[in-house]
């Protein structure tokens, strides 16, 4: 998940990420995680990732942020499938939500 | 490869949709999508966000998520036939390495018809009457165990694919050294990086997916299904 600034407006960081500001925290599907941000328009990279335990890994040099997946436990931290937004070959941007009612299978595969 | 599967099973309600780990994306999954000329969703995955997402760690992999959106079958070998290089006969102007990469690809545990098999009676499946379908619990219990080194992995993978993209190679092939370092048996991390170095690829790794297979053992590069 690329971000070019370390400071990320809200509505980007939901998009990218799926986590959503609540007045509860930050929150995906059913799942929330207390935290508050020092400004309601901004998301500081490096405050959320210590609270979702998402490591950070930055290039400042080249205006470039990455955060990892969520650490600890397993890697689908629920059965619920985590929203998957990509573009398609054909153009355009495809959500996996889209889908809802019918069965999926996601292939994962490469050219190389 | 799929959309004959695709064909079949989309009439009783399954959907397939494909996703290329591609860090150059379009420009070398591009040429494959033509040619298999998909009716099905195509998508391109850069920075292999499905590996942070899911828990993907080699390709083809697949998962299955049913009518609610559940999860009922987390990341696991996905071979829609038999691969053509399971019946390989060795050249006999081989070279040892040549001979070599042969036979160990030969080894590799495939079982294309078991899962094809499962698919099956899944998508004929009423919901929650497959007995392939997990339950929950089972699915989070059954998806790869995620330790702090292997979330950062996915971190500097991404981090170094997006600086690849800027033009800046020898940054991005610090990042991709320490994705591989933190998640070695990470398939998708290693052999895309791997392919993005070309003939640089000894020089910038210094290792090699014969070398690799080997150290992992063969028998882990596609663990047995348990359907």
């Amino acid at each position: 998940m690329i971000f070019t600034t370390s400071r990320v407006p809200v509505d980007e960081f939901a998009r990218v990420t799926g986590w959503r500001f609540k007045p509860e925290g930050l929150c995906r599907g059913e799942r929330c995680v207390p935290f508050r941000s020092a400004d309601p328009a901004l998301v500081d990279l490096a405050a959320v990732s210590v609270a979702l335990t998402m490591p950070l890994v930055g290039d400042a040099q080249h205006g470039l942020w990455a955060l990892g997946a969520e650490a600890g436990g397993r890697a689908l931290k629920s059965a619920v499938a985590p929203e998957l937004e990509l573009p398609d070959f054909r153009g355009g941007t495809f959500r996996l939500s889209s889908l809802r009612g019918t069965k999926i299978l996601l292939v994962a595969w490469a050219s190389w | 490869m799929w959309q004959e599967l695709r064909r079949e099973l989309r009439p009783q309600g399954l959907e397939i949709v494909t996703v290329a780990l591609d860090a150059r994306g379009a420009e070398t999954a591009g040429p494959w999508i033509q040619k298999a000329a998909p009716d099905h969703p195509s998508l391109i995955d850069e920075g292999h966000l499905v590996d942070a997402l899911f828990g993907v760690v080699n390709v083809p992999s697949g998962i299955w998520i049913d009518e609610e959106g559940m999860v009922v079958r987390p990341p696991e070998p996905a071979h829609p036939r038999r691969p053509d290089y399971l019946d390989r006969v060795v050249p006999p102007d081989a070279s040892p390495v040549e001979r070599e990469r042969i036979l160990l690809v030969k080894a590799l545990h495939v079982e294309a018809e078991r899962y094809v098999g499962a698919l099956r009676e899944w998508a004929s499946a009423p919901r929650g009457k497959s007995r392939y379908a997990l339950a929950a619990d089972e699915v989070v219990r059954r998806s790869r165990p995620r330790p702090i080194e292997e979330a950062t992995a996915a971190a500097h993978f991404a981090l170094g694919q997006a600086l690849y993209r800027r033009g800046v190679p020898s940054a991005a092939t610090a990042h991709f050294r320490e994705a591989h370092r933190l998640h070695p048996t990470n398939w998708t991390y290693r052999r895309d990086a791997w392919s993005l170095a070309g003939p640089e690829r000894d020089a910038a790794y210094g290792t090699s997916w014969i070398d690799e297979v080997k150290r992992e053992g063969v028998e882990n590069y596609y663990p047995p299904l348990q359907l």
